[in-house]
C-alpha cells in the first residue's frame, strides 16, 4: 500500500466560459496507492467527475487541463502524445460511468464490447480467444456468458453496471476510476455491487477511485478519503481517521448530515446552510467560509496552504495553521 | 422473425388501397386532361368518322364509368392494356419491363451515390466540427439542395462531357450492338457477370453523369441530416465511454457513432426515394437514359393512357417496395426494433 500509482500534482481544469474562465478543479494535489480504494467524495458539482476526466485526459471542450502534473507508473500524463495517451485509456486506466443505461453502445452486442477492447490494446489475441476471455470474466461477475450476444437494452440495469467493471478488469486495467457508480441503481442492486466490488478488490488486487456523494458508499469500500469542495481538496485521510478525527468543517458537516438509525430521538439532522458557491465567481479565500461555522477574518481573505496534521491525514484550513499576523 | 413476416404481410396488403387510389387519380386526371390519344397521333385534318372509328376501336366512346371498371377489372388480372399512341396495341407491360431496368440501373447508382457522398461528408463535417471543411461542406449541401437537377444535369453535360472530354453525354451504351447478354437488364451488372469488360466500362462511363446528378442532387439533405445527427450521438455517453476504453476515434466516429446515427438517415432515404424517381424522370430526359421516366415523358406527349397508368403503377410499387425495405433495415440494424 505504500507505492505511489498515480501522483496528481497541483491540477486544474479550467472552462472557458463566455462569462470567464471557471475553475473546476483549482489547484488539486493527492495520491493513489496501489491496491487502495480511495474515495472522492463532494456535493454535486463540486469538480470530482471533472477531476475523473482529467485524469484520462478527456475533460470536454471548452474544458482543459490549464496546469499541474499527473504522475502515473512514474510518466507524467501530461507529456503523453494523444496516441500514447488513447492506447492508455481502458488499458491501464479504466472509467467505469454512473449510468450504466447509456454507457454502452446500444447496437453492439455485450460481448463486441469487451472483445473490441481486448483486441483494440491486444491486437494479437483472436476473436475467439478473446470472446471466451469475456465469457470466463462475465462468468465471475455472476453473470451467464450467454448474455455475451445480447443486446444492452436486454439487461437489467445492476448487470449492465457489472459489464462495465468487466471491461476495466478484462485487460487488468491498473487504475479503475468509478464515477457514480451505483447511483442510478436502487438500493438492493447498489448493495450487491458494492458487495461485488469488495470481492473484486480482494481478488484482483484492484486500485481504484471511487468518485461518490454518497459518504455511505465510501464508508462500506475505500481505503482513504478524499474530500472537494468547490473545485479545491478539504481533507484527505484514512476512512477511519476522517470520519473520527476530521478536521475539516466541511467534512463534519457533510458526516453530519448523514441518517442514522441510531439517530436518537430528538437530535435533529443537520444540514449544511447555504449552497456551493458558484465557480464563476467563487468566494476569496477558503471558498467554505461563507458556510463555515467557524469561520475567521483570515478565512475570508487568504486561501489556506494544505497541513498535514496526522501522519498521512491531512487539510487546507485555517484552524489548524500556526497563528501568524 | 414470424412477426416480422405478418407485418411484411400486412404493410404488403396496406399497399392495394394505396395503388388503388393513385390509378383512380391518374385515371380521371387523364381524362380531365385536354389532349386525345387518337388525334395525338394522326396527321391533322383526318376527317372526323375516321378518328371516331379508331375512338369506336378502342373503346374511347364508352362512358367514363365503364372504361374505368374494365380498367380496374384488367388491373386486377395483372393486365395493364395495350398502348393506344404512337402505336397502337403493344403491350405495356412488355413496354415498361424493357424500359424498367435502365430506370432501376440508374436509381441504385444514384442513390449510392447520394448514401457515400452525402452520408461520408456529413459524417465527416460532424467529426470536424467548426472546422474549414465543416463550414464548406455545410454550404455545399444547401448549394446543391437549391439547384434544379436537370440544369445540374446540363452543366455536368457541358463540363465533362463537351469540354473536357471524359464522359458520354447521352444513352446507356455506345452501341446497341455492345449491349452485354440480357440477366438482370443493369447493364453494367451483366456486364460483369458476363465478364464483358469492354461493356463494362463503356455502360459505367455513360451511367457516370446520369448518376453523378442525381445523387449529387439529394447528397444536400443528407449531408445536413447525417451532420447534425452525428452531432447528437457524438455527445452520448457511450462515445464517450468508447472513447474511455482506448478505442481508436475513427472507429468511434466512423463505426460506434456513424451507426447510431443511420436509423433516421435510413428513413429518409426511404422517404426521397420517391423524389429520386421524380430526379430520375428529369435526369432521364437530360441524358436521353432509355428508362421509364422518359417512357413516362414521351407518352404523355401522346396522351397513351394505358402506358402512363402503367408506369404511375409501376413507380408506386417502387416506392411501396422500398418504404417496406427500410422497415427491414430498421430491425436489421437496431436489434431493439422489433416487429
Amino acid at each position: 500500500m505504500t507505492e505511489p500509482l498515480l501522483q496528481v500534482e497541483h491540477l486544474t481544469v479550467t472552462y472557458e466560459t463566455r462569462q470567464g474562465p471557471v475553475r473546476a478543479v483549482d489547484d488539486v494535489s493527492f495520491t493513489v496507492y496501489r491496491g487502495e480504494v480511495l474515495g472522492l467524495v463532494g456535493e454535486s458539482g463540486c469538480g470530482k467527475s471533472t477531476l475523473g476526466m482529467a485524469l484520462l485526459r478527456m475533460v470536454r471542450p471548452p474544458g482543459r487541463i490549464s496546469s499541474g502534473r499527473m504522475i502515473f507508473q512514474g510518466r507524467d500524463l501530461m507529456q503523453l502524445s494523444e496516441g500514447e495517451m488513447r492506447k492508455l485509456r481502458g488499458r491501464h486506466i479504466s472509467m467505469v460511468f454512473q449510468d450504466p443505461m447509456t454507457s454502452l453502445n446500444p447496437l453492439q452486442r455485450i460481448g463486441d464490447h469487451i472483445v473490441e477492447t481486448i483486441r483494440t490494446h491486444e491486437p494479437q489475441v483472436s476473436k475467439k480467444e478473446a470472446w471466451e476471455r469475456a465469457a470466463q470474466l462475465i462468468q465471475r461477475l455472476g453473470i451467464s456468458p450467454d448474455r455475451l450476444k445480447d443486446y444492452p437494452h436486454q439487461l437489467s440495469g445492476g448487470m449492465r453496471q457489472r459489464i462495465m467493471i468487466g471491461i476495466g478488469l478484462a485487460l487488468n486495467a491498473d487504475l479503475i476510476i468509478a464515477d457514480e457508480p451505483t447511483t442510478s441503481l436502487d438500493v438492493i442492486v447498489e448493495a450487491q455491487f458494492l458487495d461485488l466490488l469488495r470481492e473484486l478488490r480482494d481478488e484482483f488486487n484492484l486500485t481504484m477511485i471511487l468518485i461518490t456523494h454518497n459518504i455511505g458508499v465510501v464508508a462500506e469500500l475505500a481505503d482513504r478519503v478524499a474530500v472537494m469542495y468547490a473545485g479545491r481538496m478539504a481533507e484527505i485521510g484514512p476512512v477511519h481517521d476522517v470520519f473520527h478525527r476530521t478536521l475539516h468543517p466541511y467534512t463534519r458537516g457533510l458526516l453530519a448530515s448523514v441518517p442514522s438509525i441510531r439517530l436518537e430521538d430528538g437530535l435533529e439532522l443537520e444540514t449544511l446552510s447555504g449552497a456551493p458557491p458558484s465557480l464563476l465567481d467563487p468566494p476569496p479565500g477558503c471558498r467554505f467560509h461563507p458556510r463555515c461555522p467557524q469561520a475567521k477574518p483570515v478565512c475570508a481573505q487568504r486561501v489556506p496552504a494544505w497541513q498535514e496534521i496526522h501522519p498521512g491525514h491531512g487539510t487546507a484550513c485555517w484552524l489548524y495553521a500556526e497563528e501568524e499576523a | 422473425m414470424r412477426s416480422l413476416g405478418r407485418y411484411l404481410l400486412i404493410r404488403t396488403l396496406l399497399t392495394i388501397p394505396m395503388i388503388f387510389v393513385l390509378v383512380t387519380l391518374v385515371f380521371l386526371i387523364l381524362r380531365v386532361m385536354p389532349g386525345d390519344p387518337v388525334k395525338s397521333s394522326i396527321r391533322p385534318g383526318a376527317p372526323q368518322e375516321y378518328i371516331d372509328e379508331i375512338r369506336h376501336t378502342l373503346g374511347l366512346d364508352k362512358p367514363l364509368y365503364v372504361q374505368y371498371g374494365d380498367y380496374l377489372w384488367d388491373l386486377l388480372h395483372f393486365d395493364l392494356g395495350t398502348t393506344l399512341s404512337p402505336v397502337r396495341g403493344q403491350s405495356v407491360a412488355k413496354q415498361i419491363w424493357e424500359h424498367f431496368p435502365a430506370t432501376l440501373e440508374l436509381a441504385l447508382a444514384g442513390m449510392f451515390v447520394t448514401a457515400v457522398v452525402g452520408v461520408g461528408m456529413g459524417a465527416y463535417a460532424a467529426h470536424h466540427r467548426r472546422s474549414v471543411a465543416d463550414y464548406s461542406l455545410r454550404l455545399y449541401a444547401i448549394i446543391i439542395y437549391a439547384i434544379p437537377v436537370f440544369w445540374l444535369g446540363l452543366m455536368f453535360q457541358l463540363i465533362f462531357g463537351v469540354w473536357l472530354r471524359w464522359f458520354p453525354i447521352a444513352g446507356r451504351i455506345s452501341s446497341l450492338a455492345m449491349a452485354p447478354k440480357h440477366i438482370t437488364g443493369l447493364y453494367t451488372l451483366d456486364s460483369l457477370l458476363t465478364g464483358n469488360w469492354a461493356a463494362f466500362k463503356d455502360s459505367m462511363m455513360h451511367l457516370a453523369l446520369p448518376a453523378l446528378t442525381l445523387g449529387l442532387y439529394l447528397s444536400g439533405v443528407f449531408v445536413r441530416l447525417t451532420r447534425s445527427n452525428m452531432l447528437q450521438i457524438l455527445k452520448m455517453d457511450f462515445v464517450t465511454a468508447a472513447r474511455a476504453r482506448g478505442i481508436p476515434e475513427r472507429t468511434v466516429v466512423y463505426r460506434h457513432a456513424l451507426k447510431n446515427a443511420l436509423i433516421p438517415i435510413i428513413t429518409m432515404m426511404g422517404l426521397q426515394f420517391a423524389l429520386l424517381l421524380a430526379g430520375a424522370v428529369l435526369t432521364e430526359s437530360t441524358f436521353s437514359w432509355p428508362g421509364l421516366g422518359r417512357f413516362l415523358v414521351e407518352r404523355i406527349t401522346y396522351r397513351d393512357f394505358p402506358s402512363i397508368q402503367g408506369a404511375v403503377v409501376v413507380f408506386a410499387l417502387l416506392v411501396a417496395s422500398v418504404s417496406l425495405l427500410v422497415d427491414v433495415l430498421y430491425a436489421w440494424i437496431d436489434p431493439r426494433i422489433r416487429y
